[in-house]
């Protein structure tokens, strides 16, 4: 499903030069959940942004479904995005004046569906995610967990090929945590690859393989759960 | 491209980000509001003093006898000056440039006029046929004064249509019928109407040489009044001046004397009133382009402001898939649709408003029928929409290049 062969990136400031990912190798297949680990600085955001087709890569080559993903310009990348990936991110990034089933319905937009046409599909999903009954309201009057949902609402409501989430419990207490973790893992049921970028032991756990990244490198593609 | 959903879109934006839309909305509302009541008001001004010169004939030079001031050569001050035939006659010959020349006799009584049963008392104005360029004297009917009235004292008038009105009762046609004033027949030849207003219709003129023989004038005359063709400014200065001094040779008078004679130069006057107009021109103009360019600077800073802080909405709507182009051209949308309504509304309320303001004030002031040049307004509000588009649109692209996941980073 996703490939990289070789992938090299490095960040330009000034003149000092980063290297973030050095020739990474990795496979992901289809339906497969898997966690991205490795401590700040590992890496693992760059390459969740390189996997989303967010960012470029310098060397190497990424397939995503059999297509090659290389050098795209921003529009392109973005047309690719809004038919691929659907993304849940760790602070929501609802869009604050817009009201739950509008966020949700906001891909949609881009996808060229009619305004009653989306928001109804956009009500179906908060409804799958469990909060029907919040459709109307702003991200400001719901909790951060509802949030969440309402987020992985969207990023499901394009019928993504793979669901990337970076931290997406990382501003959550655990037990609205173990939630969102629980309806990942019904997503995934439901035949949807998803890759979680996270640092925490238990949101690892949830998933069904451990790719463990440290200094721009896959060190362990298939790693052990760490201990407690 | 008309995309019905794209407006919804942006109407929902505008919706829910209300503050920062009025205030947009404002400052073009209030930018071209004030532009279109200065420039209307400067016009007002405008047309009132070209109002207040409608009367007479703008390059006319108009001469009114006084009393001496000053002691000269051995006279003292306070000695009538009587202007007569004889200083019209020298003014006519004498001084270059003249176009037209009229003296006025004045009777000084109101006269009674009759025509069979009517009567009525009316100002007679005894003059001679060059008035009717000096005072824009508009015939109806018939015909002015000629000379030959003038040469074999010929008993015509010439009527207001006022005073045709008022004798005649428009039961039978004026012309050939003979009048009495103050028992003197006289034959009416024509009849006038003035843009002086009402006052101006309830004259009668009569040829100057009859009327100094049947009123008892002899030689004496009370005005001269003369127009001066195309002269420039300085020409119609010299020609008052040679004026002047012809008079105060002939009656012996200082020339300094500022109460001799009165000598009004029209043209000079309205060349200080055009000078003034074109100052308070310039000046409403001046402030006029003030107003915009606030209006300019404050939406810009809007715009810049709003697209800073939508950055991280521009982010996630690239994460959804939204392309750089959608991104700006939402923003440019919407900032478009704000300044259009609101350079629209503006443009309305200042009209109405001037419209209100003319029909307020009196029609006959310093400050009459203020209107717009439409054109400018409308290249005012576009001036502002582009400028608004243009601030959104910098911003608006540098955010629609960002990297998604920059766009995202910036808190």
């Amino acid at each position: 499903m996703l490939t990289l062969e070789k992938v090299d990136k490095s960040y330009v400031s000034g003149r000092n030069r980063l290297h973030v990912l050095k020739a990474v190798d990795l496979t992901i297949d289809r339906g497969e959940m898997v966690s991205i680990m490795g401590a700040s600085g590992s890496g693992k955001s760059t390459l969740m942004n390189i996997l989303g087709l967010l960012d470029n890569y310098d060397s190497g080559s990424y397939l995503f479904d059999g297509t090659l993903v290389k050098g795209l310009s921003e529009t392109k990348s973005a047309i690719l995005r809004r038919q691929w990936v659907g993304f849940v991110f760790q602070s929501f990034n609802l869009i604050p004046f817009k009201t739950a089933a509008e966020n949700v319905a906001l891909p949609l937009y881009y996808q060229g569906m009619g305004r009653r046409r989306r928001l109804e599909v956009a009500k179906e999903h908060l409804a799958r995610v469990g909060i029907a009954d919040r459709s109307e309201h702003r991200p400001s009057e719901l909790s951060g967990g509802q949030q969440q949902r309402v987020a992985i609402a969207r990023a499901l409501v394009s019928k993504p090929k793979v669901l990337l989430a970076d931290e997406p419990t990382g501003a959550l207490d655990s037990t609205t945590s173990d939630e969102i973790m629980r309806l990942l893992q019904e997503v995934n049921g439901e035949g949807v690859t998803v890759v979680v970028v996270t640092h925490e032991r238990d949101v690892a756990a949830a998933t069904r393989r451990i790719i463990r990244l440290r200094d721009g490198r896959i060190e362990d593609a298939h790693a052990k759960l760490p201990e407690a | 491209m008309f995309d019905l959903d794209t407006w919804q879109e942006i109407l929902d934006t505008i919706r829910s980000n209300k503050l920062r839309s009025v205030l947009t909305a404002f400052s073009v509302a209030w930018g071209i509001f004030m532009l279109i009541v200065l420039l209307g008001s400067g016009q007002g001004l405008a047309n009132g003093v070209e109002y207040q010169f409608r009367d007479d004939a703008i390059n006319s030079i108009w001469v009114f006898s006084g009393q001496t001031s000053t002691p000269y050569k051995g006279m003292k001050p306070g000695r009538r000056i009587q202007m007569t035939n004889d200083d019209h006659d020298d003014i006519e010959h004498g001084v270059e440039g003249i176009d037209h020349i009229t003296s006025r006799y004045v009777i000084n009584a109101t006269l009674q006029v009759r025509y069979r049963s009517e009567t009525g008392s009316f100002d007679v104005r005894a003059v001679h046929p060059g008035h009717q360029f000096v005072e824009k004297t508009i015939i109806t009917e018939g015909r002015f004064l000629n000379d030959r009235d003038i040469q074999e004292y010929r008993k015509v008038a010439v009527l207001g249509t006022k005073v045709a009105d008022a004798l005649f009762k428009g039961k039978e046609p004026p012309l050939e019928k003979e009048i009495e004033i103050n028992g003197v027949a006289f034959k009416v030849v024509g009849l006038f109407t003035d843009v002086g207003g009402e006052n101006e219709l309830e004259k009668i003129y009569l040829p100057i040489s009859t009327a100094q023989r049947a009123f008892g004038g002899a030689n004496r005359i009370a005005q001269i009044m003369m127009t001066t063709g195309d002269a420039a400014l300085a020409q119609t200065q010299a020609m008052a001046k040679d004026v002047h001094q012809r008079l105060a040779d002939r009656h012996t008078f200082d020339v300094e004397d500022p109460r001799a004679v009165f000598i009004r130069n029209n043209y000079e006057n309205f060349q200080r009133f055009i000078q003034v107009t074109g100052a308070i021109r310039l000046f409403v103009w001046v402030v006029g382009f003030g107003t915009i360019l606030a209006g300019v600077v404050g939406v810009s800073n809007i715009m810049m402001i709003a697209v800073r802080e939508r950055t991280r909405e521009i982010g996630v709507r690239r994460a959804l898939g939204a392309t750089p182009w959608s991104v700006v051209s939402l923003i440019l949308k919407e900032s478009i649709l704000i300044t259009s309504v609101a350079g629209y509304a503006g443009l309305l309320l200042g009209l109405v408003t001037l419209q209100i303001g003319a029909s307020l004030l009196p029609k006959d002031g310093f400050f009459i029928n203020p209107e717009v040049d439409l054109g400018v307004a409308i290249q005012a509000t576009v001036l502002l929409i582009v400028a608004g588009a243009a601030a959104g649109y910098f911003p608006a692209r540098r955010a629609g290049r960002l990297r998604p996941v920059e766009a995202l980073r910036n808190e």
